[in-house]
């Protein structure tokens, strides 16, 4: 087992080299400099400015430039925000609870429905039930997960003024009062986000389920005489389960698209937000750090889903 | 392949009246894509979108910057039918338009990413080895950047330099299609890699080699014709799929500029007025739905269409 994820780390360092590389690139090649601002400023005399430049290696050449972006990533000096003026690792720190919180929540509400519904549409394909499932799940993911958020605070906060669209961070209320508030301010970009997540994983786990119920070792555990509960919960579903859980941690890189933009929509202070305003106000270091951060989580999420795979297919031995 | 299926009631008709056609592989895919009535009946609703978006403006010639500040917010009536915006601009007129720049975006990138899928999958399923390798290791790390904040990063940091190039419309679309492809065809570059491990063994493929067709021969007419199917099907998701993505872009302000209504566009600047006029985004954002969902059926009609193996 610690040989496996050993190997499996390993695998997945290249990766993070790659996306760096990637990331550094875009960086290198695009026009602009990000000394624009000192060269425009006239209180900054020219001489100033080039011994600047010279000091912070701007004009070494591009792999230079890499490693050196690369080592300071690597001892955790990430920079410091040109607009906030704090360093950006305290910065993205504040903003990641936030988003994993809502993430986490929208992904185990996505499953919770998700599984069940898949399920039991498999068990009695092209029933009603099947029929209605699929046709919701298609309007699910063709529903754009801004409208369907501008959608649900026109009704719930407009229309009927059941919960706030504006969620805080420093909610004044103490003890359970808190807990209330913050339930009722996360429930609609929850609920929007599990949504969208729910409509194409439940499409994952009917066809899976589909093609195991077929196969002849559930007949054979239905002829063992064991209930039907018995058979689908343990027998099919545990491996249907496996290519759905591969398709699931694919699907990660699109889940932190989901979550930017609602974010973006409920005002919601997370990393995502903090990636828009990183953005339209040019603020190049907190840019670089929150995507590596993203590309970072999906590298770590791809890991975990490898060693639930290995868990859950016990032919994939951990080698 | 065409033999497979056994021919059905409508196919039997056919041969009582009139000498029947050899069913063609297309023909027969069509026969059963019309199966698919919800699919069939999609493919209707997007041929009637896209005329709507191609002549729309040209029957219904309201410009789409007309400014009427007597009709400032107004909701829908007969004289502007899907209501005015906060400078009293014609919504349908804005919609229309936008349309056209939402459903060429799809368009375009969907191409680029097919062509780009195509041709890395051809290669990698075609020479085995480093190359394959490297490759499928281009593919996997595409699939594992977060992909809407590197289109974000993107835009953000070519935009200028492409809009001083060759003006901001065309600057803009070019990038973003350049973009939204760019992120899109490792799906295909990875069915069209299995669909050549596949067929690279099969008969015909082996008989064409003993015939002493170049290996670009045998990719470009053997292989490649045998696996477009999952290919156009994918090539229609990737179309609802670059909709989506223009439209996340401009809603997220990272598109298109405010001049140009496209669909996400205009949902953004709607989404400040939706308690006074909530028109104003209901009906692009519908627009998107509509489009969305009529492709994904369509997408899903192909999928059992376009599989000669399943007999419906």
């Amino acid at each position: 087992m610690g040989n496996y994820l050993l190997r499996r780390l390993l695998i997945a360092l290249p990766s993070l080299l790659g996306i760096s590389l990637v990331l550094f690139t875009v960086l290198a090649l695009a026009p602009g400099d990000p000394f624009e601002e000192l060269a425009t400023n006239p209180a900054v005399p020219p001489e100033v400015r080039l011994a600047l430049r010279a000091q912070l290696g701007l004009d070494d050449p591009v792999w230079q430039r890499y490693l050196h972006w690369l080592s300071s990533m690597l001892q955790g000096n990430w920079g410091f925000s040109f607009v906030s003026r704090i360093d950006v690792d305290t910065l993205i720190l504040q903003r990641l609870p936030v988003t994993i919180a809502i993430v986490g929540s929208a992904v185990i509400l996505g499953l919770v429905v998700a599984l069940p519904v898949g399920i039991l549409a498999a068990v009695k394909p092209y029933s009603w039930f099947d029929r209605i499932a699929s046709t919701l799940a298609f309007i699910g993911f063709s529903l754009p997960t801004f409208f369907i958020g501008l959608l649900f605070i026109l009704l719930f906060s407009i229309e009927l003024g059941w919960l706030p669209f504006v969620f805080r961070a420093d909610l004044s209320e103490t003890g359970w009062r808190w807990w209330i508030e913050q339930f009722k301010q996360s429930v609609m970009p929850v609920t929007v986000l599990g949504m969208a997540f729910a409509a194409s994983w439940m499409r994952y786990v009917r066809s899976s389920v589909l093609d195991v119920v077929r196969l002849d070792y559930v007949a054979t555990a239905r002829s063992k005489g064991l209930s039907e509960r018995v058979v689908i919960l343990k027998h099919a579903t545990r491996n249907a389960l496996i290519p759905v859980v591969t398709l699931v941690a694919l699907q990660l890189p699109q889940l932190f698209g989901g979550a930017i933009v609602t974010e973006q929509i409920f005002r919601i202070p997370g990393i995502g937000s903090l990636l828009i305003d990183a953005i339209l106000r040019n603020d190049t270091p907190v840019i670089m750090a929150v995507t590596f951060v993203l590309s970072a989580l999906v590298i770590l999420f791809n890991l975990l889903a490898d060693v639930l795979y290995g868990w859950l297919d016990p032919r994939i031995s951990y080698r | 392949m065409a033999g497979s299926t056994p021919a059905s009631a409508t196919a039997e008709t056919q041969a009582l009246g009139r000498p029947a056609a050899p069913a063609s592989l297309w023909a027969d895919a069509w026969r059963r894509f019309k199966h698919h009535r919800l699919a069939y009946w999609s493919l209707w609703a997007l041929g009637l979108l896209v005329l709507a978006v191609l002549l729309g403006p040209l029957v219904y010639k309201v410009g789409i910057n007309d400014v009427d500040f007597k009709a400032r917010l107004a909701p829908p009536s007969w004289q502007h039918p899907m209501g005015t915006d906060d400078l009293g601009r014609d919504l349908l007129a804005r919609v229309l338009y936008g349309g056209r720049i939402s459903l060429a975006v799809g368009m375009a990138s969907m191409v680029v990413a097919i062509a780009v899928g195509v041709t890395i999958g051809a290669i990698a399923g075609m020479s085995r080895g480093w190359v394959d390798a490297f490759l499928m290791w281009i593919t996997d790390l595409f699939l594992s950047m977060p992909q809407l904040p590197m289109l974000l990063v993107l835009i953000f940091f070519f935009r200028d330099g492409l809009k001083s190039l060759v003006g901001p419309e065309v600057g803009i679309f070019v990038l973003i299609v350049l973009v939204i492809g760019g992120f899109r065809w490792m799906p295909a570059a990875r069915v069209v890699r299995a669909q050549f491990f596949s067929l690279r063994e099969k008969e015909f493929v082996e008989a064409a080699r003993a015939l002493g067709a170049s290996t670009q021969r045998q990719m470009v007419r053997h292989i490649l014709p045998n696996s477009l199917g999952p290919v156009i099907v994918a090539a229609t998701i990737d179309v609802a799929a670059a909709i989506i993505l223009e439209s996340t872009l401009s809603f997220l302000g990272l598109g298109f500029p405010p001049d140009i209504p496209t669909w996400g566009r205009l949902l953004f600047d709607a989404k400040d007025y939706l308690d006074i006029a909530m028109h104003w985004s209901l009906f692009p954002g519908l627009a998107i739905f509509i489009t969305v969902l009529s492709i994904s059926f369509v997408g899903d009609g192909l999928r059992d269409a376009l599989d000669p193996r399943r007999v419906l």
